[in-house]
Formats: C-alpha cells, structure tokens, sequence
C-alpha cells in the first residue's frame, strides 16, 4: 500500500478513522495516520492530547471503539491489530519502549537482550533453550549499538537512569523490530544524555520505522524529521519541524501554551 | 550437573546437607542403643520427616513468591489436598480393623453409609492414590490458574482470591456429607504398602523419603532456574507488561509455574499425611498458607535454600515453644513476620548483607514504606 500523502513510500502501518473513549471521554477522535517504511516520525502534543491511548491501540494493549489499524508487512500481507494479542504483536515485529525505563532489574544487561531477541517464546522451547553463535553476535551488535558493551554483565537494576532507557531501546532492537514506538526516550536525562539518545535514534532511521513521542523541544528540533502533531485526539498538523513551529494553530495548542509558560 | 549450583560453597553445602539427612539422621536412629548419646528417637524422626515435608511446601511458595512474584495463599490446600488423596488409601487400608470393624472407614459407618462411594474405590490402589497426589491439586490449578492469569488478576487481588479459594475448600472439607470425614478429617492409619505404619523402619523410610524428595525439588527448581524459562520467570516478576511486549505469553508460564508448585505441595501432602497420622481440614485453614508465607520471609525469599531453613527454624521454634509457652506461640510468631518484614526483607540467608547494609548506610535502609513495597 502507497502513502495518500507521499506517493513514492510504501507504508508499513496505516490507521484509520478511529475512536477510542474511556467513560464518555474521547481519547482518541477520528484519528487518521500513516507510517511509511524506515520513517523516523515524531509525535508531539499536549497532555492529555491521546499520545500514550494512540501507543496504546497501536500495540494491542487496549482495542479501539471503531475505525482500522492495518500493519502492511514486508511480504505484501496485511494485518488487522485490532485484532491481534499483546504478545503476539511483538511477534510481528512491532515492538514498544514505555515511558518509564522499564528493564528486568535483577538480571545483566546481557540478560536483559537475550530474553528480548526474536525467537520462539513458547514454555518448553525456553525450559531447552541454547545459546547460539549468532545469538550472542546479535546480543553484541546491539550492545555496541546502545553502547552498553562495557556494562554487560553488570544488573540492570543499578544502571543509571539514562543507560536503563537505553537499555530499554536495545531491548527493542534485538526483537529486529519493523516498527519501533517509543514513548518519551530523553524524560529525565541529562542534556548530554539526551544529544546521545538522538543520535542513537538518528542512527536506526532506515532500518526500522520508529515513532517517537516527546515533549523536549529542544531534542524533537535534533530528531524530527516529519512531525506529528496531536490535538484532542486527532492528528492537527503533519509536516516537517520549521512548518510545524510556526504554524499559528499548532502555537495556540501546544508550543504557545508552552512558550507561556516559560 | 554443575551448572545447577551457583558456586563451590552451593555444592558443598548441598553435599553436607544430604549426607546427614539422608545417611547419617537414619542412620543414628536405627543402630546406636537407646541409652547411647548419639541415638535419634523415632519420636525425632518423624518430627524431622513432617519438617522437611514443610519446607518442601515453603519451597513451591518460593517457586512462586520468591522468584515469580506471586504470592499466592493456597498453598496449603494444594497440600492438604495431596494429603488427603494419601489419607484415602491408608484409611481404605486399615480394612476392618477400625473401632466398627467395619471394612468401611470409621466415619463412614457412623454417618450411615451402605456401601463406598464411587469415587473412593480406586483408592484401594496406591498407585492410582499416588499418581492423585499429583493430578488433583494440578488440575485444581490448572481451572484456578487459568481463570485468574486469564483475566490478568495481579497482586494483591491474586493473593486474595487464593485466600478465598482456600477458605472455600476449607468450609467444604469440614461437611459431613463430603465423604471425606468432615472436621475429624481422617486419623488412626495401620498400614502402608503391607507394612506396619508406626513401626520404626516404615517410619524412617518415609522420612527418608521425604528427603529425597526434597532434593529433587532442589535440583528440579535449581534446573528451572538456570535455564532460559526461568530467566523469564524472574522478568515477569520484575516487569510482567515488558515481557508481554517482549512476546512472551506470561499466562502460560505463570499458569505452568502454578500447576507446578501445586503438584510440589501435594506430594508434600502426601508424604506428610502417613509420617504424623493425621490428615483434617485445620490443614487447609486459611492462616495455614500465611504461616507459609512467614518460613518463606523468614528463610529468605527468592533464595533456593531459604525457604529451607525458614521452615525448619520457625517449626523447631514452634515445636519447642508450644511445650515451653503454649499460650503465647502465636504472639510469637507474628513478632517474628513484623521482625522479619521490617528488619530483616532478606530473611535469615539475607542476613549477613542486611548488616553490611545497616554497617554502610545506618537505619535509613530501613525505610518502611520501602520495605512494605518489597514485599507485594
């Protein structure tokens, strides 16, 4: 399937008219987007502006009232995710980065992306497991990646802050995921902390289709490629950084509100 | 067979253990006289026995407390249900040689029963008794297990739901018309596989089978986890919705683990039932599962031998302080668990580290609410 808006791209995942409401309250009001292959997209919005609810629909972890989530994968077949299980979901290829670091605290690093990567998950293949060559060469690939390799065997429990969400986004990556989601990956880093963050996500723009959802500016300006911009659960604006900052409408919702604040 | 060991002490330790209660304990009891010093009564070997029975039953609540994260309060009931099934056949063994020489059992004819009932009869054979050890708190699990993981029920409400479920066999075992002996539960065995149970030798088979069965629980969860499943076992407990979204079904395995540590507890049961004579529905009664949970914080959750030491250290405690104290023994306890929960989270194999913790940092490790976090 071809992008509406940008001909040449074939997508890798397309949503369409949904809604999704919590107690009468719309979340997500006829939301309309398009993820083309290898994208780098970020995604911004006020609070409240349905980011998380839109992760959320993405990977299954809640079901939309009404409208298509379709993931186009490689070999041409498409897939309903409205109508998949959460765990199955990463099994195809999508993988989600939360908001809070979250890593497995009592094991290593190394740990912590052997039990990430893409294999079969099933109970008796684990309880049989072996570790190949070309598991432990991807494990390395993917440390060097994050640049983790001098902590591998440290707990990831007492990783800093910052190395945990990288940790978090190697995590992902050793799933070899097409499609990347990641929710807030600079949120309470250090500024030097996040200018690496952004490289590491510059880095993986090609390889895979990655939505980023943030609220620093300042590290959205080093990222954005095409930005989104959410408002009230629909998508206000679409387009590249320097238009999406100086469009009036986008001002009042979200960088006006902002820029009053400081 | 080394990977299974974490270091050279484990091994060692593991080797000691073993060698004196499976060799030396028997082994003291059957050939000093009973005026010698080194003698071990039979009275001290079926306490022992029921013991280790414990802490095998401590060491499935571990499988789930200490390295899963569930923590789960129908322990006893898989064990008093295991208990039970071993108790059918000793009671259809005594034959007719109970106080109505009836070849019914005693409760049977004094409710008025006519004839067995059907589900009784298999129970003639040991075989299809042992094989129910296993197969009835599994299946118990199994529907439990599978409607709670279902439904995503986590946490506290999980431990709530399997206090209730216990408390709801619990009342159930003590009806009369449960045929399974109401609250007198069943008692005053005679026989064993063709063997006298009180005499010194069944007795001392039995704990030493017991034992071994204690090893073998070791070894299976040391395997466990070593390999890959347990691995991930230990990341739903840190993290369950990361290992969903890693691919991972965590009902499966939460639901494997349970059914597991069901069929553990039962077979503890079960050879606990013929080592103290007695199997009633107090067994099951709801503060039973918590006084699991005490050995297992006292031992030291999450570790593979705590629960061990935890079990064993709070029944001698209990055995001595019901004859010394016999009132207070609860009080006791409970000062224990609040002791336990406050200063010591990583029980008694925690302890040295606890104190190098106190040593470094002074009482502000101690942070309460911290501490109570811990532990649901």
């Amino acid at each position: 399937m071809k992008d509406p808006l940008f001909k040449d791209t074939d997508l890798v995942l397309s949503v369409s008219g949904v809604d999704k409401s919590f107690d009468g309250f719309k979340a997500i009001n006829d939301l309309s987007f398009y993820l083309g292959e290898g994208e780098l997209r970020t995604v911004i919005g006020p609070n409240g502006a349905g980011k998380s609810t839109f992760m959320d629909l993405i990977t299954a972890r809640s079901r939309p009232d009404c409208g298509e989530i379709v993931f186009h994968k490689s070999d041409g077949h498409d897939i309903d995710l409205t109508k998949v299980r959460d765990h199955h979901i990463s099994r195809l290829g999508i993988a989600r980065k939360f908001q809070n670091p979250t890593v497995y605290s009592s094991h290593s690093v190394y740990d912590n992306l052997l039990l990430s990567l893409e294999q079969s998950r099933g109970v008796i293949q684990s309880l049989f497991y072996k570790e190949s060559q070309f598991d432990r060469d991807k494990i390395h690939e993917v440390l060097k990646t994050i640049r983790l390799e001098d902590k591998k065997n440290i707990l990831a429990g007492s990783l800093s802050h910052g190395q945990k969400q990288w940790l978090e986004i190697g995590m992902l990556l050793a799933q070899s995921p097409k499609i990347m989601l990641v929710d807030e990956p600079a949120a309470g880093m250090s500024d030097e902390e996040t200018d690496r963050t952004g490289e590491l996500l510059l880095s993986l723009e090609g390889k895979h289709s990655i939505i980023v959802i943030e609220h620093d500016m300042e590290f959205v300006r080093q990222i954005a490629r095409r930005i989104t911009v959410l408002h009230q659960g629909s998508v206000l604006k679409e387009g590249a950084f320097d238009s999406v900052k100086n469009d009036p409408e986008v001002i009042e919702v979200y960088l006006g509100r902002q820029g009053r604040k400081h | 067979m080394l990977t299974l060991f974490d270091n050279k002490k484990e091994i060692i330790g593991f080797i000691i253990t073993f060698v004196i209660l499976i060799f030396l304990i028997p082994f003291l009891n059957a050939y000093p006289s009973e005026e010698s010093l080194f003698h071990v009564s039979n009275f001290k070997i079926s306490l022992w026995g029921k013991y280790i029975c414990y802490a095998v039953l401590a060491m499935s609540l571990n499988l789930l407390w200490g390295y899963t994260g569930l923590l789960c309060l129908c322990q006893s009931l898989f064990f008093a249900i295991g208990g039970y099934m071993m108790g059918m056949y000793l009671m259809l063994m005594i034959g007719d040689r109970g106080a109505y020489k009836s070849i019914l059992p005693d409760f049977m004819v004094f409710l008025g029963y006519q004839d067995l009932p059907m589900h009784w009869k298999p129970f003639y054979s040991f075989w299809f008794a042992s094989g129910a050890v296993l197969w009835v708190p599994g299946l118990v699990a199994l529907v439990f297990g599978f409607l709670a993981f279902r439904s995503r029920i986590k946490g506290v409400y999980f431990s709530i739901l399997t206090q209730a479920l216990t408390y709801a066999a619990c009342l159930l075992f003590f009806r009369n018309d449960f045929t399974f002996g109401g609250n007198n539960g069943f008692t005053d065995f005679k026989e064993i596989l063709g063997a006298d149970i009180n005499h010194a030798l069944t007795q001392r088979t039995l704990y030493i089978v017991s034992c071994l069965f204690m090893v073998l629980v070791y070894l299976l969860i040391s395997w466990i986890l070593n390999t890959k499943f347990g691995k991930v076992q230990q990341a739903i407990r840190d993290s369950e919705s990361r290992v969903r979204f890693s691919g991972y079904s965590t009902t499966h395995y939460k639901l494997i683990l349970f059914v597991v540590s069901a069929m553990i507890a039962g077979v503890a049961g079960a050879l606990y039932v013929p080592q103290v004579g007695i199997i009633n529905p107090d067994e099951m009664a709801p503060a039973k599962s918590l006084d699991v949970v005490v050995w297992v914080a006292v031992g030291g959750r999450g570790t593979k031998y705590g629960p061990i030491i935890g079990a064993i250290v709070v029944n001698m405690l209990k055995s001595y302080t019901t004859q010394a104290f016999p009132e207070s023994w609860l009080i006791i306890l409970g000062f224990i668990f609040v002791f336990v929960v406050l200063l010591m989270p990583d029980g008694i194999v925690g302890l040295p580290n606890t104190i190098k913790k106190w040593r470094q940092n002074g009482f502000q490790s101690l942070r309460f609410k911290n501490l109570i976090k811990r532990f649901i």
